[in-house]
């Protein structure tokens, strides 16, 4: 313990006394501090010296760590101090920084937003005062397990709680600085504004949200229903082309959000295909009926219907075949042993799959956003009260609170009410036998659902290549490259130029994506190994806050963020480093929950032979969990890597000029009308997000093949 | 001088509300091997993974070779352990597996790789050292378990159901090499195990546990012969269980059974209702009525070549005998008299 303590004392000192303790010009990384310590690039010592004497406070910390590790007579009471003076220094260090010279200050004075060693600083306390845990003998006397714990909590804190109180706070705002109240919340939080219920009474329209509750209803509905469908027939019978449907479980993974919807107005549009036959054929009005309720919720029945059915295969093949089996030889007929036994088993999954259904649809920003025209949801109210001709921040928090307490109310039910009445009878014991076919009827009525359904999807995504490379669609369909050439031009004269208009947002994309996806998946699988693996206190808490941010619509924290990183202490909007950050931390769920579903896998008794054969915890994670997770952390970094490129919604409110992502420059197109290059550029994404998926799983398929049977402890 | 002894002062074991141990004391000495004995949930495991400190205590103090362990981590602990599952690391080669942990302890490579090899000649398994452990057998990878827990030289070697996944024939071979090498190295070892078979057949010691306490420990032969309640007696080979009455007590006792006064050669120490313990083989079925003998009827018989085992049906209740097979065994519905030694009679405490 000592040792560990000694080692974050040095750095934390280091990193108070010589590293640029606020932002400084032109980025660390480029070390201009190192050669003038003055000015912005002055130290926390430096600056202390000079007239911001409370600079002084962080160190005291280091004061009281050196004094319990030099004094303390016994372990006991150097564990107890060294995790006292950790806990001080940070709250000293996050005091001074959030109340001096911000705008919730209580002290007007230069403080501006923290840097290198303001970071390195707050990173040393905390390890210190987590190894000082691991004294008391928490987390089995393990400073590393006790570090990891509260580098995660102390992230969890910073990026997802911290901004979201700053919503909270937008939102109970009263006007001219008058502190917080509930009178201007109320009323407007109530305001038919946003609870209008015309369209149901029929006096006009809906507020944005019940038309969010009501499309996210619908949806799920929608999406539960086919995707059992599909799922039935994937385990339930003979369907030759299963491999094809097993095609459409990636689409939606490797599909920008808005691309379903662009596909939608290339078939339904004014100038769209099918509008034009029935035009033509019938002498039928060209009308604008996509634009609404119908056309989102056909775009979110496209785009969600695969997420469904991912979720179902799983629930419909963990019904063990020996229950159908006992059933059946019971006497009981095909429908019978479906209706009595099957069903009853699925039927939590089904209700889990319509949440998780419901909290897509209405965090869903692309498709509302495309084929949305006056039917308004919460998620593009929250962007237009942000971008739009008057911004309006508080507005945008309070429907964002909406918004939020939706997603809460459906994730709490998901993980209390469904995740409880879970009779999964997958038993990681080989369960031989087979699933039972499906009665006539049933089995026809899922093939006429589910087929025309998967192959009217295939329509779509074959235009989408198509319409990439036809002038204008509708009016003009000459072949070209034109949009692919505007995008992605490359001249050779004297070295090669990228001069296409989308060069710059692709190759941003890729670097942003292809730096937060190892970040992404480390972080998610740390947590996930302190969940399967470690014992600690506020285990469930630790979990339900990690799970969190998969609740938390891409629209309320891009404006969260916004919001919180746009000032000091932590200034971060315009960076690169903002788009990384929220990356990592909405796609941390699904690395978690990769991460546990790995882990579990692997015996535990593995892990304690290394520690019974003298290895730490950092030891055993590094030369044993992590080369037996390899195939899962190859498939973390995958999704991460391609969420990160499909992502639009949090994306938009925090891209930059300079950082300007993908998926927000083909928005700029579509809401200019481009749709050619927008869906050139969609076409580009994909082939790109195929290219990336097709080789990590040659990659993971070689391994998986290598390490056969070999997952348990021999 | 107390290298290799274990020592428990009042350890208490609480997962949440269910106690895994009560107050336990034991003590270990040191180049012994005592076996935990006991059905599922007794407590056994737990005491095994609070010596290895894969568990910490709820209370009290543990001791390995005279030093208080209680806080230290499994880490640091001079103990190792061969686990139910062997928990060899699939990705690593046999040798790997063998050094892993003189590698963590940074030993350089030239100094791990005799101390592998000779790990690997101590089971017999020299020339393995480039397979992986899925290549081997069963017996081979519980022998590699077995290597990689002695080359780091344990004060105390823990023996966590070793033979549970091995076939009946192999793990009598396997037992006896345990053994042999445990006494070879003079190690201190715990072993775990439900077979009661496989207990007596290698330890010094025999610690039987039953609902988190220590029930009755002793040598093989102590448990055996001198069971101090009817539980042990049961447990450690069979036992019929005859309800008597005690009327006198001491050295020798009078009792009463089935209305029948009989002294018995034994010590027990109180008079009332006890159980008297006839042991299976040791009972004499005849068809004729004798002093002393008990009237039956033969309910089920089962010839197995090397004895015949028979249920019994006594005013007394049910009893099992097993006896040599002669020419002419008992059949089904069969009348006989059942006697016994008075010498290889024991009093249990009901």
């Amino acid at each position: 313990m000592k040792r560990i303590a000694v080692f974050w004392l040095v750095v934390g000192v280091i990193g108070w006394a010589l590293l640029p303790w606020y932002l400084t010009e032109g980025g660390f990384w480029r070390f201009g501090w190192l050669a003038d310590m003055s000015g912005t690039n002055i130290s926390a010592l430096g600056a202390a010296l000079t007239g911001k004497p409370w600079l002084w406070l962080p160190a005291l910390g280091f004061v009281g760590a050196a004094l319990s590790l030099g004094l303390a007579r016994s372990q006991l009471a150097t564990a107890r101090g060294l995790f006292a003076s950790g806990t001080a220094g940070l709250a000293l260090l996050m005091g001074q920084a959030l109340l001096i010279g911000t705008r919730y200050g209580v002290w007007e004075a230069e403080n501006p937003g923290i840097g290198a060693g303001a970071f390195v600083t707050a990173a040393a306390l905390l390890f210190i005062a987590t190894t000082g845990i691991s004294g008391l003998g928490k987390g089995r006397g393990d400073a590393f397990v006790t570090g990891l714990v509260g580098a995660i909590v102390a992230l969890v804190a910073i990026f997802v709680f911290f901004p979201l109180t700053f919503i909270l706070v937008r939102a109970f705002e009263l006007k001219g600085g008058g502190g917080l109240g509930f009178g201007e919340f109320l009323p407007r939080f109530l305001s038919s504004n946003i609870w209008g219920i015309g369209c149901i009474t029929g006096g006009g329209s809906c507020g944005p949200a019940i038309n969010s509750f009501l499309l996210g209803l619908s949806t799920a509905a929608g999406t539960t229903i086919m995707g059992l469908m599909f799922a039935l027939i994937f385990t339930r019978t003979d369907f030759r082309a299963k491999k094809l449907l097993r095609v459409l479980t990636v689409l939606p993974i490797i599909t920008p959000p808005f691309v379903i919807g662009l596909a939608l107005i290339l078939l339904f549009g004014r100038a769209g295909t099918i509008t034009e036959f029935f035009s033509w054929a019938f002498g039928w009005e060209k009308t604008r009926w996509l634009y609404g309720f119908h056309g989102v919720w056909l775009a979110q029945m496209l785009s969600f219907t695969p997420i469904a059915f991912l979720v179902l295969i799983g629930v419909v093949e963990g019904v063990s075949p020996s229950m159908e089996e006992a059933s059946q030889t019971l006497d009981a007929n095909r429908w019978q042993t479906f209706r009595y036994v099957s069903f009853p088993l699925m039927r939590p999954g089904l209700a889990n799959a319509f949440l998780l259904g419901f909290i897509e649809s209405i965090a869903d920003f692309g498709n509302p956003l495309v084929l949305g025209g006056n039917f308004n949801v919460l998620s593009t109210e929250i962007y237009f009260a942000i971008v739009g001709t008057i911004a309006d921040p508080a507005q945008a928090a309070i429907l964002s609170i909406t918004l939020l307490t939706f997603t809460l109310t459906a994730f709490l039910a998901q993980r209390f009410w469904v995740g409880k009445k879970n009779y999964a009878t997958v038993t990681g014991k080989a369960d031989s036998g087979r699933h039972a076919a499906l009665n006539p009827v049933l089995r026809w009525t899922a093939y006429l659902l589910a087929l025309p359904w998967a192959f009217f999807t295939m329509v779509l995504y074959a235009l989408i290549i198509f319409g990439s490379f036809v002038k204008l669609w509708g009016y003009d369909h000459t072949f070209t490259f034109e949009h692919y050439l505007r995008g992605f031009k490359i001249v050779v004269r004297n070295g090669v130029h990228f001069t296409g208009a989308a060069w710059d947002s692709y190759f941003t994309t890729l670097t942003i994506s292809a730096i937060a996806a190892p970040l992404t998946a480390a972080v998610g699988l740390a947590t996930a190994y302190l969940l399967v693996r470690q014992k600690f206190t506020g285990k469930d808490a630790f979990e339900f806050s990690t799970m969190l941010s998969f609740a938390i619509p891409g629209t309320v924290i891009g404006v969260a963020y916004i919001m919180a990183f746009n000032f000091p202490p932590i200034e971060l909007t315009g960076t690169g480093l903002i788009l990384i950050i929220v990356f990592i931390f909405r796609n941390m769920p699904v690395g978690v929950r990769g991460g546990i579903a790995a882990m579990s896998q692997l015996d535990r008794s593995l892990d304690e032979a290394s520690i019974m054969l003298g290895a730490n915890s950092a030891t055993t994670l590094r030369r044993v969990i992590l080369p037996l997770m390899g195939p899962a952390i190859l498939a973390a970094l995958t999704y991460s890597f391609v969420r990160a490129i499909t992502s639009v919604s949090a994306v938009i409110f925090l891209v930059s000029a300079r950082h300007n992502m993908a998926t927000s420059f083909i928005v700029g197109r579509v809401e200019n009308g481009e749709y050619g290059i927008a869906i050139a550029y969609a076409s580009v994404l994909i082939v790109t997000m195929l290219t990336v998926i097709i080789a990590m799983q040659l990659v993971i398929g070689r391994r998986t093949l290598r390490r056969a049977d070999r997952i348990e402890a021999h | 001088m107390t290298k290799g002894s274990v020592r428990f002062e009042g350890v208490t074991k609480h997962f949440d509300d269910v106690v895994a141990l009560k107050p336990l004391d034991l003590d270990i000495a040191p180049g012994t091997l005592v076996t935990l004995l006991g059905p599922s949930g007794c407590g056994k495991t737990t005491t095994l993974r609070l010596v290895a400190g894969l568990e910490p205590p709820t209370s009290g103090r543990i001791f390995i070779g005279g030093e208080d362990v209680t806080h230290l981590s499994a880490t640091y602990r001079k103990v190792s352990m061969v686990f139910q599952s062997y928990a060899l690391f699939p990705h690593m080669t046999v040798a790997e597996n063998v050094g892993y942990g003189l590698t963590v302890k940074r030993m350089p490579k030239s100094e791990v790789r005799p101390r592998v090899e000779e790990g690997l000649a101590m089971v017999g398994l020299e020339g393995f050292g480039d397979r992986l452990p899925s290549e081997l057998s069963g017996g081979q990878q519980q022998r590699v378990a077995v290597a990689r827990a002695i080359v780091l030289e344990p004060e105390v070697l823990l023996l966590d159901e070793p033979l549970s996944n091995l076939d009946a024939k192999l793990r009598r071979h396997v037992r006896e090499e345990i053994r042999e090498i445990q006494q070879r190295l003079k190690l201190t070892a715990i072993y775990v195990t439900h077979d009661q078979e496989e207990a007596m057949a290698v330890s010094d010691r025999i610690i039987v546990m039953k609902n988190a306490e220590i029930a009755q420990e002793g040598t093989p032969a102590d448990l055996y012969e001198r069971p101090n309640s009817a539980f042990i007696a049961d447990f450690i080979g069979d036992a019929n269980l005859l309800p008597v009455d005690v009327t006198r007590a001491g050295e020798t006792v009078d009792i009463v059974v089935d209305g029948r006064q009989m002294a018995l050669p034994t010590a027990f120490a109180t008079t009332g209702q006890a159980n008297l313990v006839l042991r299976p083989h040791q009972l004499r079925l005849t068809r004729e009525a004798a002093a002393d003998t008990l009237p039956a009827e033969v309910s089920y018989a089962a010839y197995l070549g090397n004895q015949v085992q028979y249920t019994l049906t006594t005013a007394l209740g049910e009893i099992f005998a097993v006896t040599v097979p002669d020419a002419n065994p008992f059949q089904k519905g069969d009348r006989v008299h059942i006697g016994f030694d008075p010498a290889a009679a024991r009093i249990v405490s009901v």
